[in-house]
């Protein structure tokens, strides 16, 4: 079921883990019936890096972040997480081995959403150590130490008994990251982290967001973000009707970029200053609009 | 009251000495809703998975439950298990045919309930907890069954106190609950409005009883949602 598109294609399926990429996607596609929305994607990510991946909304940036962590089963194509490898497999009910090395891999990739999704019945400190309690087993004390430290990392430590629905849009998603944290993943998946806040919020998750970048978090980032891109990824993807079409450090990519497309979207969102914001669920199943000349 | 008594219409002796044998029977009454609602949660989670299971041969099982229970009377349910089911040499004493019937026919209810609040829980949740590795086991039972189970408490409560007044429809096979004894005493002494009188004023202040109980979970259920 590997159908495999796209160039550089015979990788290496063993690779000695520390020194090769920590995230492997090869020729990923997605298909939402007859919607073609990822059209093989090639993507390694190596230990330590940061990428942001930009793009019009209905580019395809969100469907290609759940396609890691299988939110979303890739249609063709395999994900590839320190070392543990997924063949798309979406026609058959998933096998207890298939369901089982998801579930690794999503250990392994961690996801922050657009909407932070905390569990709203749970206080903060509750929130953050379910899964490493569930998950990976540690006995409470050890998962609320673990918990704390992370929340102090954040700066919510004095709020670890509050209720989510307390905390501000900002203070959520940092619990979040907390929570994602927690679970010690070898990669964090950022999905429009900021999209959802009320501009003055936008930057204490940034910051946080930068320190983990600076301190060698592995981190992908879809984001419309642009000074974060350029302050904290190592790499800019740029992503157009389900395929990268750009790709480089941020100062290439952002302001000398080559493929016309990418030149379009950047003058746009320079002259705008920021562009639509993408509603949950939008971004999926919305048929993809024409390549240019559309935005609002 | 006081005005029908002073025209002797009615006793008021002889509500002072039958009002204690009917008030006796009220914990049998409180007993047997307690134990059918609670059994009836059971009935109605397992309802609730099956109506939203993928597996057709779960769904329709489920869905046949729902429609044969909500589509014939209690009464008639109650009085199956009692009469009907002993041809098959399942013979059940009153009591727990009368438990046995209000369970299953309050599940069906509660099943439609329990699905509607489980599928009002926003699909960001399940995807925040698949996300970080849990099980769907997991999922369901820390995730999905806890906020669930908020949305549908009102509703449930609802059905309590509606299982709370059904419940006097098991003194049909002999239960010998609250409205047993208000019928009996009061067909043998020819004095039925004094007893159903006590038997009702004692239902009314069952069901006001749990309201406010129910006010109050409500009230400390909802702590979560406090933003102040």
């Amino acid at each position: 079921m590997s159908a495999q598109s796209g160039g550089r294609l015979a990788v290496d399926p063993v690779h000695a883990s520390g020194s090769g990429p920590i995230v492997r996607l090869i020729g990923l596609e997605k298909y939402y019936g007859t919607n073609h929305v990822l059209r093989g994607c090639l993507l390694e990510v190596m230990p330590r890096e940061t990428i942001c991946v930009l793009g019009r909304s209905g580019s395809g940036k969100t469907t290609l972040l759940k396609c890691i962590n299988f939110l979303e089963e890739p249609t063709v194509g395999s994900v590839e997480v320190d070392g543990i490898r997924v063949e798309a497999n979406p026609l058959h009910p998933r096998s207890r081995e298939h369901a089982e090395k998801i579930r690794q891999i999503r250990l392994r990739a961690q996801m922050l959403f657009q909407e932070f999704n905390l569990f709203p019945h749970m206080r903060v400190i509750d929130n953050v150590i379910e899964a490493p309690m569930r998950v990976r087993h540690l006995a409470r004390a050890e998962a609320v130490e673990v918990g704390e430290k992370y929340l102090a990392k954040v700066g919510l430590l004095e709020q670890r008994d509050e209720f989510p629905a307390r905390l501000s849009g900002g203070q959520k998603q940092r619990v979040a990251i907390a929570r994602a944290l927690a679970m010690e993943p070898k990669v964090l998946l950022f999905d429009e982290p900021t999209s959802a806040l009320d501009p003055s919020l936008v930057g204490e998750v940034l910051n946080v967001m930068e320190e983990l970048a600076h301190e060698g978090t592995t981190m992908i980032v879809v984001t419309h973000e642009m000074d974060f891109a350029r302050e904290a990824a190592d790499r800019v993807l740029f992503m157009e009707e389900g395929v990268f079409i750009e790709e480089g450090p941020p100062e290439q990519v952002l302001d000398s970029p080559k493929n016309p497309l990418t030149q379009v979207f950047l003058e746009r969102f320079l002259t705008e200053g920021r562009i639509r914001r993408t509603r949950p669920g939008e971004e999926a199943p919305a048929p993809l609009p024409p390549p240019i000349g559309h935005t609002v | 009251m006081a005005a029908l008594a002073a025209a002797g219409k009615v006793d008021l002796a002889f509500i002072r000495a039958q009002a204690p044998i009917i008030l006796a029977a009220a914990p049998l009454t409180i007993f047997i809703s307690i134990v059918s609602i609670s059994i009836a949660v059971v009935f109605a989670v397992l309802g609730s998975l099956g109506r939203i299971s993928r597996s057709a041969p779960i769904y329709a099982l489920a869905t046949l439950y729902v429609s044969l229970v909500r589509g014939t009377p209690l009464i008639v349910q109650i009085l199956f298990v009692y009469l009907a089911l002993p041809q098959f040499g399942i013979v059940l004493p009153a009591l727990q045919t009368g438990i046995l019937a209000l369970a299953f026919n309050y599940g069906a209810y509660m099943t439609e309930i329990f699905r509607a609040g489980i599928q009002a829980v926003p699909r960001g949740q399940l995807d925040a907890a698949h996300a970080l590795g849990m099980t769907d086991r997991d999922t369901l039972r820390r995730i999905v069954l806890p906020q669930a189970l908020r949305i549908v408490t009102p509703a449930i409560g609802n059905e309590f106190i509606a299982m709370i007044k059904d419940s006097a429809l098991v003194s049909i096979v002999g239960v010998q609950e609250m409205l047993f004894f208000a019928r009996i005493i009061g067909s043998q002494k020819f004095r039925s409005f004094e007893t159903f009188m006590i038997a009702a004023l004692v239902y009314w202040i069952l069901t006001m009883t749990f309201s406010f109980f129910q006010e109050a979970l409500e009230r400390r259920l909802a702590e979560s949602d406090r933003r102040i």
